[in-house]
């Protein structure tokens, strides 16, 4: 069992991936409400199109991105990242640095909003060919970047 | 660009070059087989006279002016594409310029070219010529291919580029252009050592286990793509054969035999689909393998074969990656193995690397070991996984099915009797069960993985057994994964980036998981991976 301490993501990951929830969810909630409002179904059913999308969107908005926060993180090692991730499939990837191709740091519109980024390693790998570490505050990215960078660059000299 | 390009010496530094003209011929052969075919076909559908073609009929006398007139359109392009493609092997990159209205040119840096192939389809076999694929490992079809040249051209292009690209990859420093092209000496190299070769015999018996019904397959296949063109129905034919007198006479026949005579019918249509099945296997087999010939050069694996479409590969040691040795359930009972290995940057799916497809472990052995590999040896500690990944495996499989079995039986025994196949519903599901039931008791005494020194070992699969050895310091990331079930009974799979192919352990103990990554890690770490010996 490896026991290091994981390093927690930005508490603001999971207000993304909340806020990425209920914008998945808003198309079937405003068709319930259209449905509701045309009165489609007879007099004590007329809202009843609302349970099914407000129970998902209770989940992907509340449950999941709670659990996810909670089920990932890293470590960040003298010669490795770790990335553990998922709540029902589990994954611990371990990259070395000296496997590293390249690295990218991304960040989509509401993640810069929040000031979070997402790492990529890229290895020559099939499998995993490239691990991503979301969530991360953008300063935080920028640095484990700047860090592998520099361990690849002192390796290949 | 002149028209005055030299065409025939093809492989002068720095000087642009035409392809063969021959290439055009090629070309035409292509487009006569792709186009020309089917257009007949649909022509001549369209004159005979079925109600639903009847508005291509005018076409009918037409017939002889419209098949030369694309026959005349596709000379005419093979000519100028032709004329419109060139080449250079230049100082620093082999380049390509080709296109009739658009014009595309690539560079290929000679740094990035991993290897040089070449390739010899049936036609420009037949003309002498080759295809020269110049592999950046970059993956997939943007590579830069000449086709085609002479067998000689294509010859000292390869040993041109080859040399051009260790030396640009050995010392950067600018390099004289005559004397290195020229050199006798490298192309004296490539006669390598024979590590294996498939006389007819063998490749014969390999054929026999190859036993495949793929011919049934291609024969509907075919019949299927082609409907539309024949003159008749065919599917109406077989149904209106099936369902007249043919069959149902066929049919009293057979109930009119004798018990024997139904078992010797029987026989008889099993043989002879054995036959087939064998036949076409080995004609396979002859097609893709005939004149295998494996050497050791100090470029690395080179491998010829090929009856129709010979192919001429070399695999740089250094790019293997993992072994597989593989075999069948009824070859290895004779002692015959294959095997195939995972190279860097594998072009695709089915860019197949056999080095040895049909052999004996004694001669196995010496070509792992020239690959920097080893076979498992007496001092793998082997391990076989969980005993409870195994026992939710054969729940699910067999478990699942005996379930279903008795499922049928109850409803035999609760429905009225008018209800139909449920005896026969449960007996499949037993066998099924039966079956998966083997498979597990055998995976349980034949899966394994096993750590050393240098090597990651697993040992998997029914049918198919095969051993999989991956080089430690080659694996480029490594995860513990586990899904819900596995979660719940604590067990996970190791999966190992590898660059080309795949590695996973599946089912292993979740602590043996932890211990297993951390001793590979140490050695994946130590090394880096652009380090490695080339």
């Amino acid at each position: 069992m490896d026991t290091e301490p994981l390093s927690k993501l930005d508490p603001a990951y999971t207000t993304v991936m909340r806020i990425e929830g209920a914008l998945t969810v808003l198309p079937f909630l405003v068709a319930a409400l259209v449905l509701g409002f045309a009165e489609v179904l007879p007099a004590p059913w007329t809202w009843a199109p609302l349970i099914v999308p407000v129970l998902i969107a209770l989940v992907f908005v509340m449950l999941v991105p709670i659990k996810r926060y909670l089920a990932r993180g890293y470590h960040m090692g003298a010669d490795r990242l770790r990335v553990v991730k998922g709540v029902l499939f589990h994954a611990d990837t371990v990259v070395p640095f000296s496997r590293v191709q390249h690295l990218d740091v991304e960040q989509g519109p509401l993640e810069r909003a929040f000031g979070i980024a997402r790492l990529i390693l890229h290895t020559a790998g099939t499998h995993n060919a490239s691990v991503t570490l979301p969530g991360l505050a953008h300063a935080d990215a920028i640095s484990i970047r700047e860090a592998i960078r520099a361990h690849v660059k002192r390796e290949s000299l | 660009m002149s028209e005055a390009l030299p065409v025939n010496t093809g492989t002068a530094r720095g000087e642009w070059h035409r392809v063969h003209p021959l290439s055009m011929a090629v070309q035409m052969a292509r487009t006569l087989a792709s186009a020309v075919i089917p257009a007949v076909l649909v022509i001549y559908g369209s004159a005979s006279n079925g109600p639903a073609s009847a508005g291509l009929s005018w076409a009918t006398p037409y017939l002889v002016p419209i098949l030369v007139l694309i026959i005349a359109i596709n000379l005419f392009g093979a000519w100028l594409g032709w004329v419109r493609l060139r080449y250079r092997v230049g100082e620093n990159d082999v380049r390509m310029e080709q296109g009739i209205l658009s014009r595309s040119a690539r560079s290929v840096p000679y740094e990035r070219i991993q290897d040089v192939s070449l390739e010899q389809k049936l036609v420009p076999r037949l003309l002498g010529l080759v295809e020269v694929k110049f592999e950046t490992g970059a993956g997939g079809k943007e590579e830069l291919r000449l086709a085609y040249v002479t067998e000689e051209q294509g010859e000292t292009l390869r040993e041109t580029v080859r040399a051009l690209v260790e030396e640009e990859n050995a010392e950067p420093a600018p390099l004289d252009a005559t004397d290195r092209a020229a050199e006798p000496a490298s192309v004296a190299s490539e006669r390598g050592e024979l590590l294996f070769a498939m006389p007819p015999g063998r490749l014969f018996l390999y054929g026999l286990f190859n036993f495949s019904l793929v011919v049934f397959a291609v024969l509907i296949g075919t019949l299927q793509q082609f409907e539309a063109f024949l003159p008749f129905d065919v599917w109406g034919t077989i149904a209106s054969i099936a369902s007249n007198e043919t069959l149902t006479s066929a049919e009293e026949a057979f109930s009119s035999y004798s018990f024997a005579a139904r078992v010797a019918a029987i026989l008889y249509a099993l043989v002879s689909v054995i036959a087939i099945g064998m036949v076409s296997g080995v004609v396979r087999t002859f097609i893709q393998d005939w004149a295998f010939r494996l050497e050791r050069t100090p470029k690395g694996f080179r491998r010829r074969r090929g009856l129709l479409t010979k192919t001429d590969v070399v695999m740089p040691i250094h790019r293997v990656q993992a072994l597989i040795v593989k075999t069948g359930i009824i070859r290895r009972r004779f002692g015959w193995y294959g095997l195939s290995v995972i190279s860097l940057a594998q072009d695709a799916k089915n860019a197949n690397h056999e080095v040895a497809p049909f052999a004996r472990m004694e001669e196995i052995a010496p070509i792992a070991r020239e690959a920097g590999f080893a076979l498992p040896g007496e001092a793998v500690d082997w391990h076989r996984p969980s005993p409870d990944y195994r026992f939710d495996k054969a729940l699910l499989s067999a478990g699942t099915c005996f379930a279903a079995a008795l499922g049928f039986l109850l409803a035999k025994a609760t429905l009225p009797p008018e209800a139909q196949g449920l005896g026969i519903g449960a007996a499949i599901m037993v066998v099924f069960g039966l079956a998966f039931a083997a498979q597990q008791l055998f995976l349980w005494r034949f899966q394994r993985h096993g750590v050393d020194e240098r090597f990651v070992y697993t040992r998997r699969n029914w049918l198919a057994p095969r051993t999989e050895i991956a080089s430690r310091v080659k694996l480029q990331s490594v995860e513990v994964s586990q899904g819900p079930l596995s979660r719940w009974r604590g067990y996970a799979s190791l999966k190992f980036g590898l660059a080309g192919g795949t590695f996973e352990i599946p089912g292993l103990p979740l602590e043996e998981a932890y211990a297993i990554r951390a001793k590979v890690l140490e050695s994946i770490a130590a090394v880096d991976f652009a380090k490695l010996p080339r």
